[in-house]
């Protein structure tokens, strides 16, 4: 397993160096250091081998995070648990940067202590950490206090503990789509994929048991199987087909496995319920048509058409690349502001209330310098869309989230439940 | 207060200073420095000379201050064993403290200290913890077992900790099964004993136990417990079958490496199923969407994932057959991303789909990585051996591509194009004169080796191929090996099709290659050609314009057995790697190979397979019946090197595989015959005699009815009789008056590897003869009886004969000559000496054959002034014949070859003390010539008598 954990800034500096291991020596770290961080060329892999050690790195802004291993080991299992552990840190302490880390290096040696034992992933659920983990160093605690925090630390429901009481019980959840869109010039679908996320915030006292409902061709028709008599409620069309699915630690897998049934007890606050893609029956929001000419060496002539197909007004930014040699551009466009940024080399087109089913053009003149140097060809990225709408471009729809508490009396009644969507745009690219 | 601080001390006197803050009264001091000590630390300085300070403030019953501490003993402990001790106290202690998070810290912190003199304290507190009444205890010390076994595996397995362990694995608490899972599978890769091997197997009870608890888990718990599951194979397709049932719900998990730990198990386990049926065809479905949505995560796992995938396609292209627009590369993909996408889009790629891959390609093609612009047009080519259909939409692709003048596109293109001109031969020439206009800007060896095999292949349709392949020539010495062998190719086959204006040329490459290049592989070629061209022009043609064999289309395939181990680690490094864990990972534990396990076939299978195998029976005789003496005019190792290259056109790494090609497609051409037929005579040749296939043992010599009958069995049992090639006839060694009475005539005998002495004794005394003994002087070979001799008492005129086998591990003392052997015969009457003549031929050995190319290089070895030749005179024998008789005498023909008449044989001996003898019998209109090599010139006369006696004997 995970033979050390390293941490750099972007001189390579260590800032935190933790070895779980005695195959792994001091020189790991600057063989890290010589042969990535500071490498002639880029580095094209997150998992290298120098000298017979394997190195995992992921980078956030300018640290670097690596693991090391001279051993066969699990690497899905070493980046998962990378990026588990940024989310901790980011939890104790907010933004992941030097400053934050040399601020807190005590916590993250405590945290390391915990989260990983001879390399072996332990608990790294942040609410339960938290109970035992403090930024004030540990309380001194009574023996049931303690005992009740390992109980949890490792009990089946690792993830929530006991006695949470709310006056008031309350639930938000928020369906996040990322809608990805890759479309050739001509306007041909080339991948479309939504990738949603069920976010949850529970506020819920004891011990909940919750059953959530969704309109999943699956979910629904083997519903509908189990219990025949009461089909007559749902109805027939809306239906959509979701391609996969994950689901948080809490949700008991074989349970949806087999009854299609996602059952839970939440954990306390904010937590990804849920992970679906979809790739059947995407109604994409907007239209990008692009029309590049090249008017000699010199010149080049751009029209973008965006449409929008839905009910909604909201607001919308069109990025349209243009090569590197650019000396000027005149922009027209009707609607929103458009403007050419030369850092980004790319004309940024906003508009603050796109209306639905609407569609509106740019026109754009970029003068170019004289190309002396050929090798530096445009290569024309595509044209890529930002914006936020107020629904879900699969179709997908919570269809109930039911709570069940037997201990305590308060009902599913008493549950205050928000529910919001959310249709983001991901990589929503045109060629062009 | 922030504790970024500590980062910053970096004054001289620092470490004084610590020191005497570590000593202060005031606990808020200690530990500020306490802390400056962890940070110095952290950064590489050395703070070991503070140990015992450190480990004073280690009594304190702060549990933040006291982490920090353990942190710094776990890290100098071992450079400071003699004080580390002092601290074993204060371990022991803090294992039995009441607050079970100092218990686990102190369990947990003593296994990370690796001096001996702590582990033998650590026992008896790791028992109690093993049994400690809070989980959070219990699964920390679950972990320190696997560390106590690193360092001392022995103590571990002597202190019945594996027990308990595996104890462990029926507790109530999900997190310590899991850790108690990790350990035992550590232990277990790296056991030491037999007994803690077998204990640490998982039994289909406990996996199935596992299984169970798999949904209490955390996902870390979950991974330990599918990667331990997956070292267990289930005896039974059922079992198989369940065991899928319970893992497949993982499938859905958000922890990609629970995700893919479970498709691994799978994957093992779809093994042991009847292929085809519908679980299985309904589990391979379930397989694909999560693998799919693995590409939805974080760069670095989808980056996992795709490795893995790549396996997954190789073994079960299936699975994500219809998927293949996930796989389009986006332009924001980091190019690790990029990379893998593209080969997974390759294997993915048919008839089907061609289309839009293409449109793809040629946009990834536009790109500004030069890695990955390169890898894109390459993808094309194979898109174009792939899927025929395309093959032209491909060819005008990349012609499309030449014209955009970048030049490592066109360089790529030309190399591809080569490709595609050997899978599609004489389709798409026309582009030939496209591809010429850009000969200037090639600067890569691998493009100019391609567009000069190009033009050497087409150089009856290039008009100007002569000028072009002689503006290559002037940098001849400039160019790297590759080139140069390619231009040498080239210029030859430019000769062969057009000698009339090309004679010039062809003389001045020679020329180059043989006498100003250093590279051994290249004068070598040059020679064979110039040879070639010089005694049989016809016969050139033969060799260097042979028909090529086909190319296969799948490249860059894993061999199958690799496969199958990788797949067994899907999600492990190996599989990032691609490469099996022996490769990266030092110790024992890289030394087990994984494998997919196989299906025990049912019974119409197993019958099945007997049919197919009776089939197979023939075709195998018939090959066995090939002839068997080589061929080849010259050793095939060489030619096999030509086609080798020609084939591959930039001498490897082209991205087409060569070394599939000669096996697939076996006798397509006339170059593979040549080949096939060496190989099946090397085969012959050189394996022992009672192995060889009875068409090759020629009933020459005596000729008998027996020896015929023996020549049918000979195959089968190595009777005596078998070796019937030549038999010498008897001398007489001593004769009657020299022996008062006794007479002796005899022989030497080799028959199967025994060497024999055959005597014939005669009485022509008066009296009977009895109590016959016989010794051996010392001689060259150590020649020595391997028994007593057995003679029976012998009357008078009687005579007796007696086979006594000999052994060679006599006593050795050089004879003069060298094949004298002094004998001492005793009888009742009285000790007789005589001296023979041992034919050197019966110690000829049965190893005595080589492959072709060591013995060139033998002969090559060995100085030419140790050559001797003799004239043996004329027979009638024909060179098979000849070469059959020989091989009955154990010289063994190792190729043959015949220019203008006059056979040569290529013949070699090993005798039994080892020395090798090379023999070129040229046979040129009956009157046979023989060369000699050896290391040991003495052999000389020794084997031109043996082969004169050979020759004389059947003739």
């Amino acid at each position: 397993m995970i033979g050390g954990l390293f941490v750099y800034n972007h001189k390579g500096e260590v800032l935190i160096s933790r070895v779980y291991r005695d195959d792994i020596g001091r020189n790991a770290v600057d063989a890290f250091r010589v042969n990535v961080i500071h490498a002639r060329q880029q580095v094209r892999s997150p998992v290298n081998m120098i000298a017979r050690t394997s190195f995992f790195h992921v980078k956030r802004s300018n640290i670097w995070l690596c693991a090391v291993s001279k051993k066969n080991l699990n690497a899905a299992l070493v980046f998962q648990f990378l990026y588990k552990m940024l989310e901790v840190m980011g939890s104790y302490f907010g933004k992941i940067n030097e400053e934050n880390i040399k601020n807190n290096f005590v916590l993250i040696y405590e945290l390391l202590d915990e989260l990983l034992d001879y390399g072996y992933p332990q608990n790294t659920d942040t609410g339960v950490l938290k109970t035992f983990i403090t930024q004030q160093g540990v309380k001194s605690q009574t023996k049931e206090e303690t005992t009740k925090i390992t109980n949890q630390v490792t009990g089946q429901i690792a993830w929530r503990r006991e006695g949470i009481k709310y006056r008031r019980n309350e639930l938000f959840l928020d369906v996040v789509e990322s809608v990805n869109l890759l479309m050739s010039p001509q306007g041909q679908v080339l991948s479309a994929h939504v990738s949603g996320r069920v976010l949850m915030k529970s506020y819920l006292s004891g011990m909940p048991e919750c059953k959530f409902g969704i309109n999943d061709k699956v979910i629904v028709e083997s519903r509908r199987a189990a219990d025949s008599s009461s089909a007559a409620g749902a109805t027939k069309s809306g239906h959509i087909a979701i391609d996969d699915c994950q689901f948080h630690q809490c949700v008991k897998l074989s349970k949806f496995d087999t009854e299609h049934a996602i059952s839970f007890i939440p954990p306390d606050g904010e937590f990804e319920l849920m992970r679906y893609r979809n790739t059947k029956d995407i109604s994409l929001p907007f239209r990008v048509i692009p029309l590049v000419r090249e008017i000699g060496r010199t010149k080049m002539e751009v029209k973008v058409v965006v449409k929008s197909n839905f009910k909604a007004v909201t607001k919308v930014e069109v990025r349209i690349p243009t090569p590197l040699n650019t000396s000027g551009v005149q922009v027209i466009c009707m609607k929103g502001k458009a403007r050419y940024k030369a850092s980004d080399n790319a004309i940024v087109w906003k508009i603050k209330r796109m209306g639905g089913m609407k569609e509106w053009q740019l026109s754009a003149e970029i003068d170019l310098l004289n190309a002396t140097d050929k090798a530096k060809k445009w290569t024309r990225p595509p044209i890529s869309m930002n914006f936020e709408v107020p629904f879900a471009a699969s179709g997908f729809k919570v269809r109930y989230l039911k709570v069940f508490e037997s201990k305590l009396n308060y009902s599913d009644h008493d549950v205050i439940k928000w529910v919001r969507y959310i249709g983001k745009s991901g990589l929503y690219e045109t060629r062009c | 207060m922030t504790d970024s601080k500590y980062f910053t001390t970096t004054r001289k006197g620092e470490i004084f200073e610590l020191k005497a803050e570590l000593n202060s009264d005031r606990k808020d001091k200690r530990k500020e420095a306490v802390k400056k000590v962890i940070a110095s630390m952290t950064v590489g300085k050395d703070v070991s000379t503070l140990f015992p300070d450190v480990v004073n403030c280690m009594q304190a019953d702060n549990l933040e201050l006291k982490k920090l501490v353990y942190l710094y003993l776990m890290n100098y402990a071992k450079t400071q064993p003699d004080k580390a001790i002092m601290a074993v106290n204060t371990f022991v202690r803090d294992c039995e403290d009441p607050n079970p998070l100092i218990r686990a810290l102190a369990v947990r912190t003593i296994g990370c200290i690796r001096v001996d003199e702590i582990t033998a304290y650590l026992c008896d507190p790791l028992r109690k913890c093993l049994k400690d009444e809070d989980p959070y205890v219990r699964k920390t010390a679950a972990v320190c077992v696997a560390k106590l076994h690193d360092i001392d595996p022995l103590l571990v397995e002597e202190q019945g900790f594996l027990d308990m362990l595996k104890d462990l694995l029926a507790d109530s608490n999900p997190m310590v099964v899991a850790n108690a899972v990790a350990a035992m599978t550590e232990i277990g890769e790296s056991a030491q004993t037999e007994a803690a091997a077998r204990m640490l197997t998982w039994s289909g009870h406990l996996v199935n136990k596992l299984l169970t608890a798999l949904n209490e888990c955390t996902e870390w718990g979950q991974v330990f417990i599918l990667d331990a599951v997956a070292n267990y194979t289930p005896s039974e397709e059922n079992e198989a079958q369940s065991m899928i049932e319970r893992v497949c719900p993982r499938l859905a998990h958000a922890n990609a490496a629970v995700v893919l730990s479970a498709v691994k198990v799978i994957m093992k386990l779809l093994e042991l199923l009847t292929p085809g049926s519908d679980f299985v065809q309904s589990t391979v479905k379930k397989l694909s969407a999560p693998l799919v949505t693995l590409l939805s995560s974080e760069h670095e796992i989808q980056y996992v994932a795709l490795r893995n995938i790549n396996l997954i396609v190789q073994k079960r292209p299936e699975i994500l057959k219809h998927e293949l627009k996930v796989f389009f590369v986006k332009y924001n993909d980091p190019i690790y991303v990029k990379l893998e996408k593209l080969d997974i889009l390759i294997r993915l790629t048919s008839a089907a789909n061609i289309a839009n891959v293409l449109a793809e390609l040629k946009e990834y093609a536009t790109e500004v990585d030069v890695d990955f612009v390169r890898k894109a047009v390459r993808a094309i080519g194979r898109c174009a051996i792939k899927v025929e259909s395309a093959a032209e939409r491909c060819v005008s692709t990349l012609l499309d591509l030449i014209q955009t003048k970048v030049n490592y596109v066109v360089q790529e293109a030309i190399v591809v194009i080569k490709d595609i001109f050997r899978k599609y031969p004489n389709k798409y020439e026309s582009v030939i004169g496209t591809l010429c206009e850009n000969l200037d800007t090639l600067d890569e060896p691998e493009a100019r080796a391609s567009m000069i095999w190009i033009i050497g292949e087409y150089a009856e349709r290039i008009d100007n191929a002569d000028e072009l392949l002689e503006s290559f020539l002037d940098g001849f010495a400039d160019e790297q090996t590759s080139v140069q062998l390619q231009l040498l190719t080239a210029v030859v086959k430019l000769f062969l099709k057009r000698p009339t204006d090309t004679q010039e040329l062809v003389q001045r490459v020679l020329s180059l290659a043989t006498q100003e290049a250093d590279n051994p592989d290249l004068r070598d070629r040059g020679y064979i050609y110039w040879r070639l061209l010089s005694t049989d022009p016809a016969a050139a043609k033969q060799v260097v314009l042979a028909e090529k064999p086909l190319i296969s289309e799948e490249t860059d395939l894993l061999e199958p057995s690799l496969l199958g181990e990788l797949v067994c680690h899907i999600g492990s490094l190996a599989s990032v790697y691609h490469r099996p864990p022996s490769a990266f990972v030092d110790g024992r534990v890289a030394a087990q190979r994984k494998g997919l396990p196989s299906r025990a076939p049912t019974l119409a299978e197993a019958t099945g397979a007997a049919d197919a195998g009776a089939e197979v029976v023939p075709t195998d005789n018939a090959q066995n019946a090939k002839p068997a003496v080589s061929v080849i005019p010259t050793q095939d190792s060489l030619i096999g090197d030509l086609l080798d290259i020609d084939m591959s056109g930039g001498g490897g790494g082209s991205g087409i595989t060569q070394q599939s090609a000669a096996p697939a497609v076996p006798s397509q051409s006339n170059a593979m015959d040549l080949l096939g037929d060496g190989l099946d005579s090397l085969l012959g040749l050189g394996g022992p005699a009672p192995q060889q296939p009875p068409q090759q043992q020629p009933a020459v010599g005596g000729g008998s009815g027996v020896d015929a009958l023996a020549d049918i069995f000979g195959g089968l049992s190595a009777t005596p009789s078998a070796q019937a090639g030549f038999t010498p006839q008897l001398e007489s060694w001593l004769p009657a008056q020299r022996g008062k009475g006794m007479q002796i005539d005899g022989r030497f005998l080799r028959r199967g590897a025994q060497l024999q002495m055959e005597l014939q004794v005669r009485n022509n005394a008066m009296q009977q003869l009895s109590g016959f003994a016989i010794q051996f002087n010392k001689n060259s070979f150590g020649l020595a009886p391997a028994q007593p001799l057995s003679l029976n008492p012998l009357a008078p005129m009687q005579t007796a004969t007696t086979l006594l086998p000999l052994h060679t591990k006599g006593q050795v003392q050089k004879m003069e000559p060298l094949l004298n052997l002094q004998v001492a015969v005793k009888n009742n009457i009285d000790v007789f000496y005589f001296s023979c003549l041992v034919p050197i031929h019966v110690l000829f050995t049965e190893e005595g054959g080589m492959d072709k190319r060591v013995f060139l290089s033998t002969w090559k070895d060995i100085p030419a002034d140790s050559e001797s030749q003799t004239s043996l005179g004329s027979y009638s024998h024909s060179p098979d014949s000849v070469s059959n008789l020989l091989q009955s005498c154990n010289v063994f023909t190792i190729a043959r070859r015949s220019v203008d008449g006059i056979e040569m044989l290529y013949q070699s001996m090993k005798l039994c003390n080892g020395i090798l003898v090379l023999a070129e019998l040229k046979i040129s209109g009956g009157a046979f010539t023989l060369s000699l090599k050896s290391r040991h010139a003495e052999v000389y006369s020794g084997v031109q008598e043996s082969y004169l006696k050979i020759l004389k004997s059947s003739n």
